[in-house]
């Protein structure tokens, strides 16, 4: 039954030139078309109101509330129709599968895309490359892990420009791959959005739900959901402190950067120095905030979100993890021996982190970012609708 | 005893009242029929409460005095009301939202398309499941005990007074007890019987669809009225009843199944005739009596049609109409005679006389010499594709229930109970005879709750002091 019904959203489909929806877009269109006759939510965050803009769902609008979605959780524990009712509807996971197809579909080059669907395995990877890649480096250029004598200069180990010359191409790539993605993402959401371009207060307003993670409050200021129907800011003041950890830790590397193209001041640098204390700052909030994100997502509701991503989502949080725990961690053994160690291990975690940050959990916030922007564009335009009810 | 205070019943009066006898200090335990899963009775499916106000409050905007709310009451229920219990109800959706957001429940402004109840009904965040949700947590908070699957089949009265609940053939003993089971509306037998055989031999009840939970099966409803004798007060055929999409579930179907493009066409009955005025006042005023209206008809069946005009103009359906290119063909599809549909199509299109449409006023557009007339946004349905909407009756909850007092007090031969009481759909007939207004039944839920549940504690205190002095 539901695969004739496949086939005949199919051939309605090709009849009329739209693009074929998958089986999870399907299941969203379907949903959408429950919650729109409903409303009830409408207060919780974006994806409502943006939905109360459409009476049909096509691809493209799929693709844009998919992305608006931040899987807090609100919407499931308020629906009257959520499983077990007949209607089954459940928000949070519909979106977050189709979200998931996006990220894989939109990827740059196309062909990496599947990394996203086997994400744990394409993290273990890139980590394992990235650990032997160093820890030979090392030994070959130190002749040992654990001695040498490198006097807390880790230059001595990899010089400067070496360590330039492997970072910089592959951050560099992550960038372009991440920006090509969202920018056929872009191309493809605006017109469903009124195809109206980004105005300064639209963006203002979108960097701000950004920043603050306004979605992740649960249109009420008292948080999303978890485990249950309570609501938590956990969730928020987690992914602040990882969020912000992570801006720290590069801003640590672009300060020193400056440092050390322009002023001439090569590392290391003392404890009280800008790049030191931004980075350890931002290493022990990242280091907080992923260990809360995990502790977080093994307590989740199970009907919240896609099962199948949450070895892209643990897997994220466990490298940043790893790389702030390593960086702190040669941040205090700098002096002793295990230096070569710990610097091989650090950077090869780093190295794993950049290579994957277009293939993993890192684009939820670049695609959510673009959709918060075509949201505050389109809440700007007029709608054509004009609705009335009981 | 088992605890002060029993509460049979876990939607929003039950939950009112758990929480206010909490709040004084009694022991609660709180019955709910449903297991978890289906928690909160028809009290899941709702989205806002009928507030009075003088002056704008947060989500309310201007003023809804009480007279005005009082009016309104008195007109949808045709004066059948208790002025004195109304009154008290009306005050009470006053005064109870700080109460209300003490335990978590949060409101918002209202739903796009139901901007026109802004002035009136204060929506909650999330809707009724989420009230529900909060008042739960906040229960448990406050220490009450709550059993789920825990369907009460009878009670045990000596003199009026309530001494034990039977659940399950377990026997729960209280100081004093709060019945909040609901009406009886997911009893289908229950509402055959109601509303027995018509002129044409049918059973018209067979063909209701229910439009919340299916466990409000009205047992201690019948139980108190039949075994106990308790003072009644309704019409067990009335109730609150809109016209929904035939293809809702029997149960549960709740808001989404509504269909709001009446007063935008026409609707026709098997027949296919006309048999009502669809422009007879704004939706929103008129889509309480619809439910009524199609039960009247042949096999409690109706088509609402509407052609392209309207579409975009009224909340989405949340299943697709049928859709045709010609009215000929829309018959055809909707399986009602196409020569009888035409007529009545086509006597409807010649008598409009179109002025300026606007669906925000009640507007000149209005038809001359038809019977029925329509007499508001008549537009001749000629402009293709045409869309046709299957409508059934909806029932949301039944006024039949248990007659009471200012204090919620069940009473018998006149005599009002010392520690049973009664709240929501139980005794809204007490207010409601009859009609229906937006989000009058959780005004009428809140507010007999909470009196139930401090009469209750009050009870269950008094008790306590006369056993201690005993």
């Amino acid at each position: 039954m539901q695969q004739l019904e496949a086939l005949t959203r199919e051939a309605r489909s090709l009849a009329s030139g739209a693009p074929v929806l998958t089986a999870p877009e399907a299941e969203v269109a379907r949903q959408m078309q429950i919650c729109n006759a409903c409303r009830y939510c409408e207060g919780f965050c974006a994806v409502f109101p943006a939905m109360t803009r459409r009476l049909e769902f096509g691809k493209a609008d799929i693709h844009f509330l998919a992305n608006l979605c931040h899987n807090c959780g609100a919407c499931l524990h308020a629906c009257q129709y959520a499983p077990p009712h007949e209607f089954a509807v459940n928000v949070p996971q519909s979106m977050a599968q189709v979200r998931g197809q996006t990220y894989a579909e939109f990827a740059w080059p196309p062909a990496l895309g599947v990394l996203y669907q086997r994400n744990g395995l394409t993290l273990s990877l890139a980590l394992a490359a990235g650990l032997a890649l160093f820890l030979l480096m090392a030994l070959a250029i130190n002749g040992t892990l654990t001695g040498g004598n490198l006097d807390g200069n880790f230059y001595k180990l990899f010089p400067h420009n070496l360590l330039v010359g492997l970072f910089a191409p592959v951050f560099g790539f992550a960038l372009l791959a991440l920006a090509l993605g969202v920018r056929k993402f872009w191309r493809e959401v605006s017109p469903a959005t009124t195809g109206a371009p980004l105005s300064g207060p639209a963006a203002a307003e979108a960097v701000d739900d950004v920043l603050r993670l306004k979605y992740l409050g649960g249109g009420h200021g008292e948080g999303c959901n978890n485990e249950d129907d309570a609501w938590t800011l956990w969730r928020r003041r987690f992914h602040h402190a990882t969020f912000y950890g992570f801006l720290l830790c590069f801003a640590a590397t672009s300060v020193a950067t400056l440092y050390h193209y322009v002023l001439g001041w090569s590392a290391p640098y003392s404890m009280t120095s800008l790049p030191k204390l931004l980075g350890v700052s931002g290493g022990i909030s990242l280091l907080a905030g992923t260990a809360g994100l995990f502790w977080l997502n093994l307590r989740r509701h199970p009907l919240h979100g896609d099962a199948a991503q949450k070895p892209m989502d643990r897997g994220f949080i466990a490298l940043l993890f790893l790389t702030s725990l390593t960086g702190l961690a040669l941040m205090l053994g700098r002096q002793t021996s295990a230096l070569a160690a710990l610097l091989a291990v650090h950077l090869g975690a780093v190295m794993a982190l950049f290579a994957t940050l277009p293939y993993g959990k890192f684009a939820h916030g670049v695609f959510r970012t673009a959709a918060l922007l075509r949201h505050t564009v389109e809440k700007r335009q007029p709608t054509n609708l004009q609705l009335g009810d009981e | 005893m088992d605890t002060d205070v029993l509460v049979i019943g876990g939607g929003n009066a039950a939950l009112c009242a758990a929480l206010m006898a909490a709040e004084a200090g009694a022991r609660v335990t709180l019955l709910e029929a449903a297991p978890r899963d289906w928690r909160g009775g028809n009290s899941a499916h709702t989205r806002n409460l009928r507030c009075m106000h003088e002056a704008p409050q947060d989500v309310l905007v201007e003023a809804y005095p009480e007279e005005e709310f009082w009016q309104d009451l008195l007109k949808v229920t045709g004066g059948l009301t208790d002025e004195h219990l109304a009154r008290l109800v009306i005050r009470a959706s006053g005064t109870c939202r700080p109460w209300m957001r003490r335990h978590g429940v949060h409101f918002q402004p209202p739903l796009s398309g139901a901007l026109h109840v802004a002035r009136t009904n204060a929506f909650f965040m999330g809707g009724g499941k989420a009230l529900v949700n909060a008042y739960y947590r906040s229960a448990r908070r406050l220490g009450v005990q709550i059993r789920y699957e825990s369907p009460v089949e009878r009670i045990e009265l000596r003199e009026g007074r309530f001494v034990a609940a039977w659940v399950k053939g377990q026997c729960v003993t209280a100081a004093s007890c709060v019945l909040a089971a609901g009406g009886f509306e997911s009893n289908r037998g229950w509402l055959r019987e109601a509303w027995g055989q018509n002129e044409r031999g049918e059973w018209p009840a067979d063909n209701f669809l229910i439009r919340g939970t299916r466990f409000n099966q009205g047992t201690l409803l019948r139980h108190l009225l039949d075994d106990h004798g308790a003072d009644r007060i309704g019409d067990p055929t009335q109730a609150h009843m809109v016209a929904i999409d035939a293809r809702a579930p029997l149960y549960d179907g709740g808001i989404c199944t509504r269909i709001d493009c009446v007063s935008l066409g026409v609707v026709v009955n098997r027949d296919g005739e006309r048999f009502y005025d669809e422009g007879e006042d704004f939706w929103p005023k008129r889509y309480a009596i619809w439910g009524r209206l199609v039960a009247q008809q042949p096999g409690q069946v109706a088509w609402s049609v509407i052609d392209a005009k309207a579409v975009g103009r009224f909340m989405p359906p949340v299943f697709p109409g049928e859709q045709a290119d010609s009215l000929q063909e829309l018959a055809g599809k909707l399986g009602l005679d196409p020569v009888a549909f035409m007529h009545s199509l086509n006597a409807y299109n010649a008598a409009c006389r179109v002025g300026t449409f606007d669906h925000t006023a009640l507007d000149d557009c209005r038809t001359e010499g038809l019977a029925p007339a329509k007499t508001h946004w008549a537009r001749p349905i000629d402009t293709a594709p045409f869309y046709g909407y299957a409508l059934k009756p909806g029932v949301t909850f039944t006024y039949l229930g248990l007659k009471t007092d200012e204090t919620a007090a069940v009473r018998f031969g006149g005599q009002p109970s010392r520690n049973l009481f009664v709240a929501g759909e139980m005794m809204a007939g007490n207010v409601l005879g009859k009609g229906y207004t937006a989000g009058v039944g959780m005004s009428i839920g809140t507010a007999f709750g909470r009196i139930a549940g401090t009469q209750a504690a009050q009870a269950a205190l008094r008790q306590g002091v006369a056993d201690a002095a005993a």
